[in-house]
């Protein structure tokens, strides 16, 4: 293998850089990158950078360029595989004879706000600078969705002191992922930190002013005034470029046990690629799975054959009101949840998902020592 | 030089935060004691509470491992080196010297 085009800049872009170059690669790496930023990390869009306590330049992942050819700004528009031809939007045509593919996702946004202002997604860092700016003080935020991202924004808003409201269409949140109990807990760190939680309501339309949003209009009929609008609605695989490609795509790029495509010169990483398990395929949206599945990826396609099984630890982190929250392995899937360690009452504790009888999974409430420890007995389950 | 612990109170496989100018972590890594910054340098999270392997600790929150005899780490999401301090043992007693820390660019 003479040249590898990594497509999408992000961390498991720049993570499967990093392990072709630690697995002896020495030829050609062309990485493309559609931001014109060079790989940052994107947890701390939602909380620190969001709040302004930390600056984009201790974003920076890496200060190496690994010595790849970094087309940043530019957007890959096709790949034809039989060729090994990824096309830019410049007109440059990458002859490669391996592909990693690391496009992410793309926010899903809000039907009936392409055109008003005040109406934000946050996926990039340019999301980010644009809502910031206009978290002033007085303003209303209306967040929709209270998944993770939701419910850091929201978190950071009332941080910032504004008033937030956050509206989710589900009863719960995070039900299916943490279940009914816990994912009730999550929301009681809403109300602890005084933010107006809307739930088992969706939202029916935007107010404005032609130009400007001035509230959300719930299917209940209520109207809450909103200067800032934010939709945590989730995340599409960004995979409209792959078009035609041949390869196969359902909800992102279909790879076998090891991350390889219906090609073994072509793998996914990230939060596109939707790999075999023993679940079936599934797909992660989390910066630990963007670290690890290229370790795995780039060995595949360095051996031109699936050598290895990817196996994900399944963690997850997510900062909120002052609260560490930690998941690992499956959380969703569990037929009885025991809290093992402290107490939810007092927002520190650990519970135990099992399946049969089995630990499959851990959420982790400002408890990282333990956590930290049990995580590693669970990942030893085979 | 700071007082952190007795030898007999810091077991294979712990660690205990000295409070001085900085919080300060003190691991006993296999019989070996090392002491660094206990703030991560990637967000603030103790590393005191981190898994501890060899000569390395894992950053509790987010995974990102650090050498404990450099400070380095050899894994995002950290970038920046925790700077490490001399550990003296005399008489049962483990001391820190927080005069002679390594900064590491």
């Amino acid at each position: 293998m003479r040249t590898v085009a990594v497509v999408g800049a992000s961390l498991a872009g720049l993570r499967s850089v990093q392990e072709l170059r630690s697995q002896g690669f020495d030829g050609r790496i062309v990485v493309i990158g559609e931001e014109p930023h060079a790989p940052y990390d994107r947890p701390p869009l939602s909380k620190a950078f969001l709040s302004g306590a930390l600056p984009a330049a201790d974003l920076a992942l890496s200060d190496d360029d690994f010595g790849a050819e970094w087309r940043l700004g530019v957007r890959a528009s096709r790949l034809d595989p039989s060729s090994g031809s990824v096309f830019l939007s410049t007109g440059e045509v990458v002859r490669a004879d391996g592909v990693v593919i690391a496009t992410g996702g793309r926010p899903r946004t809000l039907p009936g706000t392409a055109s008003l202002r005040g109406v934000h997604a946050l996926r990039t860092l340019d999301d980010a600078v644009a809502l910031r700016a206009e978290l002033l003080p007085g303003a209303r935020v209306v967040v929709v969705g209270a998944g993770w991202i939701g419910a850091e924004v929201a978190s950071t808003c009332r941080s910032l002191g504004l008033d937030v409201t956050v509206v989710e269409a589900a009863a719960i949140p995070m039900e299916r992922a943490l279940g009914p109990v816990l994912g009730s807990l999550c929301a009681d760190l809403h109300a602890d930190h005084g933010v107006d939680l809307r739930l088992g309501v969706g939202v029916e339309s935007f107010a404005h002013n032609g130009s400007r949003v001035t509230g959300v209009v719930l299917h209940d009929g209520t109207h809450l005034p909103a200067d800032v609008v934010v939709a945590g609605i989730g995340v599409e695989p960004a995979v409209d470029w792959l078009a035609g490609s041949g390869l196969a795509l359902d909800n992102g790029v279909l790879c076998d046990h090891g991350c390889v495509t219906s090609l073994p010169s072509v793998v996914a990483v990230g939060d596109v690629a939707r790999y075999r398990s023993s679940r079936g395929h599934v797909r992660h949206e989390h910066w630990t799975n963007a670290s690890e599945q290229p370790v795995v990826a780039v060995r595949n396609l360095l051996a031109g054959t699936t050598a290895e099984t990817f196996r994900p630890s399944g963690y997850v982190w997510s900062d909120q009101y002052g609260v560490r929250l930690q998941l690992a392995g499956e959380t969703g899937g569990a037929d009885e949840v025991a809290v093992i360690d402290g107490s939810p009452d007092d927002r520190r504790f650990i519970a135990e998902f099992r399946r049969a009888g089995r630990p499959i999974g851990l959420l982790a409430m400002n408890n990282a020592k333990l956590f930290g420890r049990l995580r590693r007995r669970l990942t030893a389950v085979p | 030089m700071i007082t952190a612990c007795a030898v007999d109170d810091l077991p294979v496989g712990e660690s205990v935060v000295v409070s001085g100018e900085v919080a300060i972590a003190v691991f006993n890594a296999d019989g070996e004691f090392y002491a660094i910054d206990d703030t991560c340098t990637h967000q603030d999270a103790s590393l005191s509470e981190g898994w501890l392997e060899g000569c390395f600790v894992e950053c509790p929150l987010h995974a990102a491992s650090f050498d404990l005899r450099t400070g380095i780490p050899n894994c995002l999401p950290a970038k920046k080196a925790v700077r490490t301090y001399p550990v003296v043992v005399q008489d049962g007693m483990i001391y820190v010297d927080t005069g002679r820390h390594e900064a590491v660019a």
